[in-house]
């Protein structure tokens, strides 16, 4: 269907993206979507936000882990850093848009020293340090109780913006997407600078990487600092959608939902990480509608719903690993360059 | 695809191609930032290319645990000449360039690059200081297109710093465009690839991934260029390729060559000084002729 | 002192326990390469298998640890066809996430089908307590411990000396060549998986007899990944020390500091271990070729 793009400069072949019909598209959805909480439902629009929530995390997660090859099992215990940080901004009487940036610098600097160990080890070392700070950070927030609030948990105060109270999930609504928007444009953009490049190179063959000029450890560090920024900005939102949290969200499990979020989505792409959120969200809701549906035939499967859910998520995983090893976000690659010389077929 | 960038002509076309050599060394390119800023004197400009940088390596001992693989090595590569050397598999040919390269250390001896002791200096540092490799298996990043490789020669010569580089601020952009132009006119016109550039690499051939390692390694803007088996596994229209850039490299750019070859017909017809070693030590250099009528080096070829 | 004596006894005692379960993980480790998360997760389903057996099924206690080995086994062989063979080759994150996955669908399995209630189950060998002066060591713990040496030096001649033990050697330290001498591969990296389940089976039945079955036994697994560590991914004599001294060291802490900190320890070992040795002390260093 579609011929050809043709450019003229070297900065429009570059551009995120590269068409008239592209952008009209992508603005017709945007406007559908940020209209969203005038026309939504009440639970459509608690899903949608909480997809927004981990959408960041993952887009975090997939810089770290999919761009620069870093397996990182600690997501959630950086998320968790982000929201205590926040609760306690939010106390001090700090707006959302000062809070917000500070969790996550707060966060990059946490993420930076877990990510000191690739200073001497990589690979699955790397990954079993990582896996060490969340157990370490989970046991912090368990146990500090001064600052955590301990296993009772810890309220955030509302955010306010000009003296209007972001309460209800149709204004958070606004606050997260804009911060989705503002995160994702920056992750897209990792692929047009010397940054993102670097990174992929630390991924793919990580000595002619540096050999080539690139520094490893402040390239690693580098993407520690962001993917766990992200988690930072994600776990002050989070705080500030639920009002109070308890050290059981940011556990070892939320760690491996994200990493299955970027396996099912697509490792080193934002549109992986945005399918791979959308999906992992999603399939317990289903399952849970499923179980609904079916207790007419089957009462007791309502209570089976939590290790089902177990079952289905592992199913997932290895189910992508061996037959879409590179996600959803191939299969839809596949579907439009099948549509490229559609209805031709070759 | 027609890809012009106004203002400059359009030399990669496709359609006919002609090549035209020159004789004299090309103008010194305007670094990347004055590209960007004209007339900038908040940075100071990267390295510029010199003609003939001398490359010396003063008795290398390098061990691995109890075993000695280069033992004594000292040769000295004329500037802006082609150097080859050659040896038997297990000479220890590529642990001498990984050595230059700064992969490993040296127990003993030092490397001057234009008389300037780069030994102790990390692997990454120096690309800075001009000096670039081709490796004998290909290294080429399969996460990134072929001009994202060849991009990513230039990461040293990148100043804008790493925020303004991921908020893509306007000069961050201008040096990153400015680095596309000149990589476009540089190199891959130079070596022929501009057809390939947004491919990925695992489809290309062999032939042409090796060429585009080379774009890679020209991309550095390097003083000295190490290339480790540059035609090894290629058909012979490939290495006549090869070789036509090898010496056009030579002539057009101001770039000393070390090479690390088995071709003897190669290294006959491209070097101007040859050393050679085996287990370890260097035992002849000189020209291509008295080389090749060594009887040391007839002997550890071809045995007793 | 004698508190100290105490502690440290108990501390080697559990840490028995701990070796025979990374010994599992070693064991796959040096034959296929696998990094398994999901040890914990086979450990409590060789556990609940047993526990099947036994109290519902009315089988004798040892007559169900075999029934309980027999039926691991199956299903380690299931998993490797269904999900490794496809996955071989893939990079290390592919087959680390496949193994978290499979711990969830255990996990979930066994939750649901047998609820998650803490159940008992008796000691399929007699307990015997001792005593050193003052000190006194459980008989559970003697036990778990006394069955660990057992099975470790079983295993440590069965790899030395017999045939299919040098067969998995060979085919941990080098596949291509062991293929090339006529060696099947595929066959002792399956018979790796089927032992690493034997051993965690073993494992778990002992800890829950001390215990007490619950689908919470698979977290206990997660501290094995310190002994691991500090001992070396790939080394079977380091996997033994590092139990002993993983083992130690908790105890002392729990004994001095309180129960909460024995969370931690571990982790905070590894963090330890992973800048100052990050081969752990006996691993090989792996060396990259350039």
């Amino acid at each position: 269907m579609r011929i050809g793009v043709f450019h003229e400069t070297y900065a429009s072949e570059e551009s995120l993206l590269d068409s008239q019909t592209q952008r009209a598209v992508f603005a017709v959805f945007l406007a559908a979507f940020l209209a969203l909480p005038l026309y939504g439902s009440d639970y459509v629009l608690a899903m949608v936000c909480i997809v927004g929530i981990h959408l960041i995390a993952v887009i975090g997660l997939n810089i770290i882990t999919g761009n620069t090859g870093l397996i990182s099992l600690s997501q959630a215990a950086f998320m968790g850093v982000g929201c205590y940080s926040v609760a306690w901004a939010a106390r001090w009487g700090i707006p959302f848009y000062f809070a917000l940036p500070l969790a996550g610098a707060l966060t990059a600097l946490v993420g930076v020293l877990v990510g000191l160990p690739s200073l001497r080890v990589k690979g699955l070392y790397l990954a079993i340090a990582t896996l060490a700070a969340q157990f370490i950070l989970s046991f912090c927030f368990r146990e500090w109780e001064s600052v955590t609030g301990g296993v009772g948990g810890i309220r955030i105060p509302r955010a306010y913006l000009f003296g209007i109270e972001l309460s209800g999930d149709r204004r958070l609504f606004y606050l997260i997407f804009s911060c989705v928007f503002l995160l994702g444009l920056l992750a897209c953009n990792l692929s047009r600078t010397y940054v993102g490049r670097a990174f992929v190179a630390v991924r793919d063959r990580d000595i002619s990487a540096e050999i080539l000029g690139v520094n490893l450890l402040r390239a690693k560090l580098l993407a520690f600092a962001m993917g766990s920024f992200y988690a930072g900005v994600a776990g002050g939102l989070l705080g500030y959608f639920y009002g109070a949290v308890t050290p059981t969200y940011f556990d070892f499990g939320l760690s491996v939902f994200y990493l299955a979020a970027i396996i099912v989505g697509g490792l080193g792409s934002v549109l992986g990480s945005v399918l791979g959120a959308a999906f992992m969200t999603l399939v317990p809701e289903v399952l849970r509608v499923a179980t609904d549906l079916a207790r007419p035939w089957f009462p007791g499967l309502a209570g089976l719903l939590l290790p089902m859910g177990q079952v289905v998520f592992g199913v997932l995983i290895i189910g992508f690993l061996i037959f879409e090893p590179h996600g959803l976000a191939e299969i839809w690659a596949r579907v439009r360059r099948a549509f490229v010389l559609w209805p031709a077929k070759t | 695809m027609l890809n012009c960038a106004v203002p400059q002509s359009c030399v990669g076309s496709g359609a006919i191609r002609i090549r035209v050599r020159t004789f004299q060394v090309l103008p010194e390119p305007k670094t990347i930032m004055q590209v960007a800023r004209p007339g900038s004197q908040k940075v100071p400009p990267a390295q510029t290319p010199r003609p003939g940088s001398s490359i010396v390596a003063d008795d290398i001992h390098l061990t691995f645990g109890g075993l000695s693989v280069l033992r004594g090595v000292s040769f000295s590569a004329p500037g802006g000449e082609i150097s080859a050397f050659i040896g038997p598999n297990g000479a220890g040919k590529t642990s001498l360039f990984n050595t230059i390269s700064g992969f490993y250390q040296p127990s003993t001896g030092r490397i001057r690059l234009d008389g300037e002791d780069i030994t102790r200096l990390p692997a990454h540092a120096r690309a800075g200081k001009g000096v670039a490799r081709t490796f004998q298996n290909i290294a080429l990043f399969r996460g990134l297109s072929v001009l994202d490789n060849i991009k990513l020669g230039g990461h040293h010569l990148m100043r804008a710093d790493t925020i303004s580089a991921l908020l893509s601020a306007p000069w961050a952009r201008r040096e990153e465009l400015a680095l596309r132009e000149e990589l476009e006119r540089r190199v891959i016109d130079f070596l022929e690839i501009d057809h390939i550039r947004h491919r990925p690499i695992e489809s290309l051939s062999y032939g042409l991934q090796k060429r585009v390692e080379l774009a890679r390694a020209l991309a550095m803007r390097p003083r000295v260029l190490l290339l480790d088996e540059p035609v090894a596994g290629m058909n012979r229209e490939e290495t006549e390729d090869m070789a036509r850039f090898i010496l056009d490299l030579h002539d057009e750019w101001a770039i000393t060559i070390l090479l690390i070859e088995h071709d003897m017909g190669l290294v006959m017809d491209l070097s101007s000084h040859v050393v050679v070693l085996s287990f370890g030590e260097v035992i002849a250099r000189g020209s291509p002729a008295e080389v090749r009528s060594n009887p040391e080096v007839i002997r550890a070829y071809l045995g007793d | 002192m004698s508190e100290f004596i105490e502690f440290s006894l108990l501390g080697l005692f559990s840490g028995g326990v701990y070796a025979l379960i990374a010994l599992g993980f070693v064991l796959i480790y040096k034959c296929t390469r696998v990094i398994n998360f999901a040890i914990g997760e086979v450990m409590m389903l060789g556990a609940y298998f047993y526990y099947t057996a036994n109290v519902i099924f009315g089988v004798s206690p040892l007559e169900a640890v075999v029934l309980a080995l027999i039926s691991i086994s199956i299903f380690s062989l299931i998993f490797e066809y269904l999900v490794l063979r496809p996955l071989s080759g893939q990079p290390v994150v592919s087959v680390l996430m496949a193994t978290i996955g499979l711990a969830s669908i255990i996990h979930g399995m066994v939750e649901a089908t047998w609820g998650s209630d803490t159940v008992n189950v008796p000691r399929p060998f007699p307990s015997m307590r001792l005593i050193f002066g003052d000190v006194l060591v459980p008989g559970s713990v003697v036990t778990n411990f006394a069955a660990a040496v057992v099975l470790i030096g079983l295993f440590s001649v069965f790899f030395r000396y017999s045939k299919t033990g040098v067969t998995l050697r060979a085919t941990a330290s080098d596949p291509v060549t062991a293929a090339t001498l006529g060696i099947d591969i595929r066959y002792a990296q399956r018979l790796s998986w089927v032992l690493a389940g034997i051993v965690g089976t073993i494992a778990g039945v002992l800890i829950s007899t001390a215990s007490g079955l619950s689908p919470l036994l698979s977290a206990g697994a997660l501290s094995v990944f310190a002994v691991i560590i500090l001992g070396g991914l790939d080394s079977v004599l380091g996997a033994i020390v590092a139990a002993l001294a993983v083992g130690w060291m908790e105890s002392i802490v729990v004994g001095y500091v309180g129960g909460k900190a024995r969370d931690v320890v571990p982790y905070l070992t590894v963090l330890g271990i992973l800048m100052i040795r990050p081969y752990g002390l006996f691993g090989t260093r792996q060396i990259e070729r350039l």
